[in-house]
This record gives C-alpha cells, sequence and structure tokens, in this order.
C-alpha cells in the first residue's frame, strides 16, 4: 500500500489531524504576535531591555522542543491539557523571530524620515503607528512567516505529549517501522507548511504594495 | 512717534550644544532671526548649521543657554506645539515613502485634525502655489522626479502656514538647472508669504541668492552675520577663503 492510498482510505482522520495541526499553530501565531510584536516595540523605545528580553527568547530557542513539553507538563492549567500545553510551547518558540524583526524592522526604518516626521510635530504614537510600523511591515510579515512555517514542523512533535496533530501518524509510523505512515503525517505537515508560507508571502504583497 | 522695534522671531542666547560627552558641537551661539528676514545659515560640512536649526524646533537640546522662538524659551513651549508652528523642510529624503503626494503635504493638518474637505481644499492651493500638477497627488514620492519631490517637501512644510520656516540644504540634491529654477521660485515665494526662514546651505551662490543677511559657521562657532552685499566685500579672513574657494567667476559676482 503506498502513501497515497493510506491517505485516501483514510481521509477522514488525515483531514481532522491536519485541521488540529493548523489550530495549534494558528493559536500560537496568533499569540506570538499578540505578545511579540509589542516586545518588539518596547525594545527599540529602551534598548536597555533588549539584551534581556532578545537574550530570553533566544534561550528558549535552544530549549529542545521535547524538552520544552516536558518541563511544561507540571505546569498548573497549561499541563492539565496537551493542546493548551502544545500552544503555550508553540508560542514561545515563535517569539524570537517576531520580537527580532519587529526590532529590526523598525531599526531599519530610515532616520531621515523619522526625524522629518518628528520635526512636523508628530507624537511618538503618531510616529510609531503612521510611519515607523508600516514602514516595518515587510519585515515583521518576513518573520510571522518564518515562525510559521518553524511551527508548522515543530507542532509534529506536540503528538508526543498526546496534542494531536499529523505528528500522530509520525510518531505512529515510528513506531509501527512504517514509512508510508510516517509519510501520511510528513507530507500534510510539508504542504501546510508551504500553505502558510505562500498565504503570509501574499499578504505581504498585499500589505506594501 | 518711535517705530515699535519688532521683537526677533528666533533668538539664540549663548547658546553651547555638545553630544552626550562628544565634543563641543555648537560653541556659545549668539544670533537673532528677524521676523520675515531669510536668514542663511553658511559653512562647510560639520560647522554647526543643522545643529544650530534642530535646535530651533527642539529636536536638539541646547547643553547651555537658551533659544526663543516667538519670545518663548523652547524648554517652555510645549515641544509637539512648537514644532507644529514651525514649517521643516529637508533634503527630499525626509519625505513619507509610504504616503502619496496628497497625503504628505497634508500631514500636518492631518496630525491636527483638520476636516478631511479643508484638507484637501489647502492640499490644493498647496500643489498650485509650489508648481506641482494636480494630476501628481496620488502618486507616491518614488514616481517623482527629484525636483518634484522637493517642491513637495517645500508645500508639506508651508501646510499649516506657520509663521517660521525651517529649511536644511531643501535643494540639495538637484541638478544646477534644476535648482537655480527652484531657488528662483523660492524666491518669488518668499517675496509673497514673508516667513521668517532659516536656510542652510553650503553653496555661497544659493546664500547671495536668497539670504537676507548671512551667517558665516566655522566649527561650531558663528564667525559673522553679514547681508549678501557686505558678505562679498568683507575683509574677514574665514569670508575671504569661503568666496575664494568659490572662485570670483563661480559665483558671477566679482
Amino acid at each position: 500500500m503506498n502513501v497515497l492510498e493510506f491517505i485516501a482510505q483514510n481521509h477522514i482522520e488525515v483531514l481532522e489531524l491536519t485541521v488540529q495541526h493548523l489550530w495549534l499553530v494558528t493559536v500560537s501565531i496568533f499569540l506570538a504576535v499578540l505578545i511579540g510584536i509589542p516586545l518588539g516595540i518596547l525594545i527599540t523605545r529602551h534598548p536597555v531591555l533588549s539584551k534581556p528580553i532578545l537574550g530570553g527568547a533566544n534561550i528558549i530557542q535552544t530549549i529542545p522542543s521535547l524538552a520544552l513539553f516536558g518541563f511544561l507538563l507540571p505546569a498548573p492549567w497549561i499541563g492539565a491539557r496537551a493542546d493548551r500545553l502544545a500552544i503555550l510551547a508553540l508560542t514561545l518558540y515563535a517569539l524570537l523571530p517576531l520580537i527580532r524583526n519587529t526590532s529590526t524592522g523598525i531599526a531599519g526604518v530610515d532616520r531621515a524620515v523619522v526625524e522629518a516626521g518628528r520635526g512636523m510635530g508628530m507624537t511618538d504614537r503618531q510616529l510609531l503607528l503612521r510611519v515607523e510600523l508600516p514602514l516595518a511591515l515587510s519585515v515583521i510579515i518576513a518573520g510571522i512567516r518564518v515562525a510559521a512555517v518553524i511551527s508548522v514542523g515543530l507542532a509534529t512533535i506536540a503528538a508526543a505529549i498526546g496534542a494531536g496533530g499529523l505528528g500522530e501518524y509520525i510518531f505512529r509510523g515510528l513506531a509501527m517501522v512504517n514509512n508510508q505512515v510516517i509519510l501520511a503525517g510528513a507530507i500534510p505537515a510539508a504542504l501546510l507548511a508551504i500553505l502558510a508560507d505562500q498565504v503570509l508571502g501574499w499578504l505581504e504583497r498585499r500589505l506594501t504594495r | 512717534m518711535n517705530e515699535p522695534i519688532p521683537e526677533p522671531a528666533i533668538q539664540f542666547r549663548q547658546v553651547s550644544y555638545r553630544f552626550d560627552g562628544g565634543t563641543e558641537l555648537l560653541d556659545n551661539l549668539d544670533l537673532d532671526v528677524r521676523s520675515g528676514e531669510t536668514l542663511i545659515l553658511l559653512g562647510k560640512s560639520g560647522s554647526g548649521k543643522t545643529t544650530t536649526l534642530k535646535l530651533i524646533n527642539h529636536l536638539l537640546v541646547p547643553t547651555r543657554g537658551e533659544i526663543r522662538v516667538q519670545g518663548r524659551s523652547t524648554r517652555q513651549w510645549d515641544p509637539i506645539r512648537l514644532r507644529r508652528s514651525i514649517g521643516y523642510a529637508i533634503q527630499d529624503v525626509g519625505l513619507f515613502p509610504h504616503f502619496t503626494v496628497e497625503r504628505n503635504i497634508g500631514l500636518v493638518p492631518e496630525i491636527e485634525a483638520w476636516p478631511q474637505p479643508r484638507i484637501r481644499q489647502r492640499v490644493e492651493e498647496l500643489m498650485q502655489l509650489v508648481g506641482l500638477d494636480r494630476q501628481l497627488a496620488p502618486r507616491y514620492p518614488r514616481e517623482l522626479s527629484g525636483g518634484q519631490r522637493q517642491r513637495v517637501g517645500v508645500a508639506r512644510a508651508l501646510a499649516a502656514d506657520p509663521p517660521i520656516l525651517l529649511m536644511d540644504e531643501p535643494f540639495g540634491a538637484l541638478d544646477p538647472v534644476t535648482r537655480a529654477q527652484l531657488q528662483r521660485e523660492f524666491q518669488a515665494l518668499q517675496q509673497r508669504l514673508k516667513k521668517t526662514v532659516v536656510f542652510v546651505t553650503h553653496d555661497l551662490r544659493e546664500a547671495l541668492l536668497l539670504g537676507t543677511r548671512i551667517a558665516l559657521m566655522e566649527n561650531g562657532r558663528l564667525i559673522v552675520t553679514l547681508t549678501p552685499e557686505e558678505f562679498l566685500h568683507s575683509k574677514e579672513p574665514a569670508v575671504r577663503l569661503y568666496i575664494d574657494a568659490f572662485g570670483a567667476n563661480g559665483t558671477g559676482f566679482s
């Protein structure tokens, strides 16, 4: 039996796991955007905070994903459900590219443009919302793209703690020593990653002309 | 009966400025800018011209001394209010690349929360004033020529009809022909509008053409403040040096 036959026969389960996978990634990227972009802005305003915040996000990146899932297991509320735990871990991993791209995007805005705005009497808030963020947008979205593609891959490991997603097939296939089953998880996951990249790329072009 | 002497629009009183722990960029500057005149700050790069300009709209804060704008110290002004009452035009790089010509010009009215129709009307007026074709309104700065961008910059600075205009080499990045044209137009415009203008340039010819008075700066110090006529005949060594560097032929004066 080849992969396509396997997927065709189990298409309902494949679809369910794909939706679950997409859910884990979408929620965690959403949360990471909500936390990461303000943190990225914060460190451009208070450079003293840059080291600890970027350092912290960096350290999180260095923790092997399986270990991070394990560490978080005893946490109250979060540890009670596998999907919460997976979302928290994926959010933490997605923070670094978001914080870094937001701050480098803003730092990369032409100083002359910002100074012209300030010189004409724009407030800090107006400068941020009308000049700095719009001009940094493509770099910020590039960060979201990176984070999303990484998350799709990492989310397969969430199956190890029972959070579901396409990783189910990968772990099941590993246990059964069955490559077809592994591929039934890996191929849709790869397609999801490509899809996420394309959709965000399209969004980037739309928003930045 | 005596004519009341109008108070200078801008006064520098013993102003020094140094960058955090760095060298003195501006050393004990005393300077008055009279209402309605075009004062040229002339000097080489690093002479302190731009620093002087940025002290006026409080982009920089003096280390010592005081700057008074319309009689009030820049420390007492709310910086946002101060800046919105001063037009600011810098080289074309200062335009917002993600704003259309229309939005660039209407920026200060917009942040001052003018009603939309009034902004639109004002933008139209200004485009005509600086000689920009109405068709250009929806374009982005990168779609314009250098000369057109400079016109947008000047229009934007004039948008809220500020009494004071700061211009930092506004025609610096232009070819000589366009530059001469914009200088002539600026001259005509200034004759009508009678703004108080502080104009930074390193170009002697531009200074002689546009200035009511020329303030020559060197290494953060003000050397002399003279009318163009006095400037040409001055015996002051720094002035002679500047004139000789440009060459009598080059200026068209001798």
